[in-house]
């Protein structure tokens, strides 16, 4: 077991290599950046020449754009990035992981409480739908997960805000505090709830969103388990249908549900850019969308970076599970 | 009969709940039918193509996805044409449609004297754009004086454009990949599907942000080339799934005996892969396919959404439901659903009915359905 995590841990390692060279590759062919962006308006009035622009892009590594220029940076990037320094980003003005940090935790907040809630509703009524299969129960429930799917998350925001904000009144549009009110600093109850009251909407946007895909799987899995001989087997000794259901089909079914759920739990700290956005919430979604607009390379680079890992971590993580939760699995390799 | 009878002796066994008779008394009608229609055309056999077609259109959420699909195909295909035959306008015709707004303003202060002053005024002004649906239009105009409704069909033109180009993209790479590395295994196999890992693990949204604004900024590109490239990204971050999924078949395929026949015949290779491996992942191929044709949609409107997709004076459905951002103001969200309302909900059927169709063909295509 311990040898096969290492060996997974080793290709992980080299898989990202790979993909920070490409992240690189394609950052660093962004013709804008943001020294450009900062100094346009200086160059322009003559109070800075080209030449000084370009001094200032040598002092970041930012100004051979050659292909062996972008290997030479690239090289110094990633031995200060393996020994855990990822640069200093040019918008916020503070070290690349500082501003990760920073940003991260309201997004993973968001997206746990978003996860725990599909949880709780999505795998109850895809057993449901699958026990039940062809029902009108069934029917429901698959084309309500199939119309969140194909729910564009802008649009989704857009309606919720519409009514919900604009309409009733209930939430406010947009931002994590309420700009027009001050809060007493000791006033954490206070300032507690003012946050929870805006995070409401941009959390019921990412439930729905994802809401979908857990119940169809939740419910693909199920009716799978439900046609197999041990489940024949159950009833065939004369088990009560809830016997059957609940102890019989549920357990198993859970094999592909823990994994797949433990997987996705890296993926909580990526952000939700689109929501981030929509609902203007400092979150770190938000945060590399405007880095990613104005040019800034060494935030982007750690970012996409970040979420490579995360990504990578989640099938790792899912496989571990896979073999840990089905006693049957044996790592071959 | 043997059939109905073994089902009847499960029924027996197993009946506790309600519901479960029911769905097992509808299971045996099926069969019954089932049974009924093979007798009546005893001696026409189906070819494989029919057979999946009656498959498919037996299930009434897949006709109804192929429904959506064709309404949409018609609206932003047929629609255009028509009306710049009867009426000559297109995406970019600007409408001055004058009307008056006014605008209302009240409040109540307390002056320094201790009373209270109630302040009231109306101006009112001509605005000539967002006109509200009139029978000319149906939808209204928008803030740049466009016609909301012929947007709609241009923005769908090209979304499906777009979505059906990058899918056929993503195939040829991803059966070529995929096929070289499932049939000659090794290190091929080893070096392409590191590669397909590491395309895997690029986190699809940012990286599409970033590639879409290095193209936006090069000058010497023209706007109306962008969506070419941004196609080429689009495939770019997509194609792993498909040539994960050809490698597995023809892992699994290169096994059986008729791979073996045919290694016996003596042809080359690339008949081999060709003629007797790809052909058996078709059907694979197509329901994937078309599952993808949606989640292309889905991020091309998010690139235009973010005014990265589709260049501005195109009409795109993310760029329509970007009025509606209240970064922007909250005038268009709260007033003008007739603005952005629209573009969102053909989003959702478009989508919806591409995984209707695919789920649809997935059922048809598995030789295991029983319905």
């Amino acid at each position: 077991m311990v040898k096969y995590i290492l060996k997974r841990l080793g290709l992980a390692l080299i898989i990202l290599i790979g993909v920070s060279a490409l992240i690189y590759l394609l950052v660093m062919l962004m013709p804008t950046d943001y020294i450009d962006n900062q100094t346009a308006a200086a160059v322009q009035s003559g109070q800075m020449t080209y030449e000084d622009v370009q001094r200032l892009k040598e002092l970041y590594g930012l100004a051979d754009k050659s292909f062996t220029g972008i290997v030479k940076s690239y090289y110094s990037w990633l031995t200060s990035a393996i020994q855990g320094d990822l640069g200093f980003s040019f918008l916020y003005g503070r070290p690349v992981t500082q501003v990760i940090n920073d940003y991260v935790w309201i997004s993973f907040l968001i997206s746990l409480i978003a996860y725990v809630i599909e949880i709780i509703i999505a795998i109850p009524m895809g057993i449901k739908a699958a026990v039940n299969q062809y029902s009108g129960y069934d029917y429901t429930v698959s084309v309500f997960a199939m119309m969140a799917t194909a729910l564009p998350a802008f649009f989704l925001a857009a309606l919720l805000m519409n009514v919900f904000s604009i309409k009733l009144g209930w939430f406010p549009l947009q931002g994590l505090t309420t700009a027009t009110k001050i809060f007493d600093p000791n006033d954490w109850w206070g300032i507690f709830l003012d946050k929870a009251w805006h995070l409401v909407l941009p959390i019921v946007t990412l439930t729905l969103l994802n809401i979908g895909g857990l119940m169809r799987y939740t419910r693909t899995n199920m009716l799978e388990v439900m046609n197999s001989d041990y489940i024949r087997t159950a009833r065939a000794k004369g088990l009560s249908e809830k016997t059957v259901v609940n102890k019989h089909a549920f357990r198993n079914t859970l094999i592909p549900l823990v994994t797949t759920l433990s997987g996705m739990l890296p993926g909580l700290f990526s952000g939700a850019m689109i929501t981030e956005t929509v609902f203007s919430l400092p979150g770190i979604g938000y945060m590399a969308l405007r880095a990613t607009l104005q040019g800034d390379i060494p935030f982007v680079m750690g970012y996409n970076l970040f979420l490579s890992a995360l990504t990578i971590i989640g099938y790792i993580i899912s496989d571990i599970m896979y073999t840990v939760v089905d006693p049957r699995v044996q790592i071959s390799k | 009969m043997n059939n109905q009878l073994y089902k009847n002796e499960k029924h027996n066994l197993s009946a506790e709940k309600n519901t479960k008779k029911i769905e097992q008394g509808r299971l045996a009608k099926k069969e019954r039918e089932a049974v009924n229609s093979s007798e009546s055309d005893n001696f026409k056999a189906l070819s494989p193509t029919r057979m999946v077609a009656k498959r498919f259109f037996r299930s009434s959420l897949s006709v109804v996805g192929l429904t959506m699909v064709i309404f949409v195909f018609v609206f932003s295909f047929l629609g255009p044409t028509l009306v710049k035959g009867i009426w000559d306008y297109g995406e970019t015709e600007v409408f001055h449609i004058p009307r008056e707004s006014q605008l209302l303003s009240t409040a109540s202060f307390e002056g320094a004297d201790g009373r209270t002053y109630e302040y009231y005024d109306k101006s009112t002004s001509t605005i000539t754009v967002k006109s509200p649906p009139s029978a000319e239009h149906p939808l209204g105009t928008d803030t740049n004086g466009f016609d909301i409704l012929i947007r709609l069909m241009y923005g769908g033109r090209i979304s499906l454009m777009i979505s059906f180009l990058t899918v056929f993209l993503q195939l040829i790479i991803g059966i070529f990949l995929g096929g070289l590395a499932g049939y000659y295994g090794g290190w091929v196999d080893q070096v392409i599907m590191r590669i397909v890992d590491i395309f895997a693990s690029l986190p699809g949204l940012p990286i599409l942000l970033v590639l879409s604004a290095v193209i936006a900024s090069i000058e010497s590109i023209p706007a109306e080339h962008r969506i070419y490239y941004l196609m080429g990204f689009l495939t770019l971050i997509s194609w792993t799934g498909i040539a994960r999924l050809v490698r597995g078949q023809i892992l699994s395929l290169r096994e059986q005996e008729f791979m073996l026949a045919a290694e016996t015949t003596g042809i080359k290779s690339s008949r081999k892969i060709l003629k007797h491996l790809i052909p058996n992942t078709i059907p694979q191929l197509i329901v994937s396919a078309t599952l993808s044709l949606g989640g292309v949609i889905l991020y091309e409107s998010t690139l235009s959404y973010f005014g990265i997709g589709v260049p501005f004076p195109r009409a795109a459905w993310g760029s329509m439901i970007a009025m509606a951002d209240p970064s922007k103001g909250q005038e268009i969200l709260a007033n003008y659903p007739n603005m952005w309302l629209p573009a969102g909900i053909l989003i959702v059927i478009t989508v919806l009915g591409f995984n209707f169709v695919g789920d649809g063909l997935r059922d048809a295509f598995d030789p295991r359905q029983k319905r």
